[in-house]
């Protein structure tokens, strides 16, 4: 069992996910550190992530994209605020169109990543933190796979709205 | 009303609806303490009608509803919101059970071939 622990605050809207792995705090840092790594696994399998920038410094941005089935597109970007190697990583991740371009009436999200050694295996801590309920309805339409098409479809519907008034 | 998956037409009501600062102050004043339309009125820079419309926009994204109490109206934030917030959280938290056993792959795969 990967994840120990779960705790959810509904009306603060946060979640808190506890898991745990079979590998040193060192080796599982990578997996945040190392684009080509990260991709393998933000997305789901269907809609594929590419990290086409990623800045691991304090204050460096990263850029992704979520490829579907159909070549559907769906953005993202994330600052990274705080990094503290190999065990304490903050970032802010949003919304962006197909092109990259951050769509800030959407707000961001912010997560907080803790890694503690527990004798050669790892605890990952993950604190996500939304604004609102329609954000964290975006989010989880974002790391589902049948969520996806629908959530590529509002991103889409989002961003030709101020066009229309 | 318990709708599981809002409709696209739900969802533009709601972004339109938090879109405004003075209805996101609204509703954070209205979720912790108990006010009428005229006693928020009394907290905005603008008319007693200005305010009731955007207790409107609000009560049209089922975010809120008014209470008739003599010749005041309570606006009471729906707790289905909440109830929703909760449902949305159970399935956020599937997304990370998910990356979190793909990150174990991941991981397991570095091991391949190293001895125990």
């Amino acid at each position: 069992m990967t994840v120990i622990n779960t705790s959810k605050d509904p009306a603060a809207l946060t979640l808190t996910i506890e898991a745990e792995f079979d590998a040193e705090v060192e080796r599982v840092w990578q997996i945040w550190e190392d684009p080509r790594q990260l991709e393998r696994w933000w997305g789901p399998p269907t809609w594929p992530a590419t990290f086409y920038s990623h800045d691991f410094v304090p204050g460096g941005k990263a850029g992704y994209y979520m490829t579907g089935p159909e070549g559907e597109k769906a953005g993202g970007w994330w600052k990274f605020t705080v990094i503290q190697a190999p065990t304490r990583l903050e970032f802010e991740d949003g919304f962006a169109d197909e092109e990259g371009k951050p769509q800030d009436e959407m707000g961001a999200t912010r997560a907080i990543v803790s890694l503690e050694d527990l004798g050669g295996r790892t605890r990952m801590t993950i604190v996500s933190f939304f604004e609102s309920a329609e954000q964290l309805e975006q989010m989880v339409a974002m790391g589902m796979e049948e969520g996806m098409r629908e959530a590529a479809g509002q991103i889409d519907a989002i961003i030709a709205e101020p066009a229309r008034t | 009303m318990v709708v599981d998956k809002p409709s696209e037409a739900d969802l533009d009501r709601l972004f339109q609806a938090f879109a405004d600062r003075t209805r996101r102050d609204i509703l954070t004043r209205a979720l912790n303490a108990e006010y009428s339309v005229s006693e928020l009125a009394a907290h905005y820079a603008m008319s007693f009608a200005a305010v009731q419309k955007h207790v409107a926009v609000l009560e049209r994204a089922s975010l809120v509803t008014k209470e008739k109490r003599g010749r005041e109206q309570i606006v009471r934030v729906q707790v289905e919101a909440l109830r929703r917030a909760r449902r949305l959280l159970d399935e956020y938290e599937k997304v990370w059970r998910d990356r979190a056993d793909r990150i174990a792959d991941i991981l397991t795969e570095g091991m391949k071939g190293q001895p125990k």
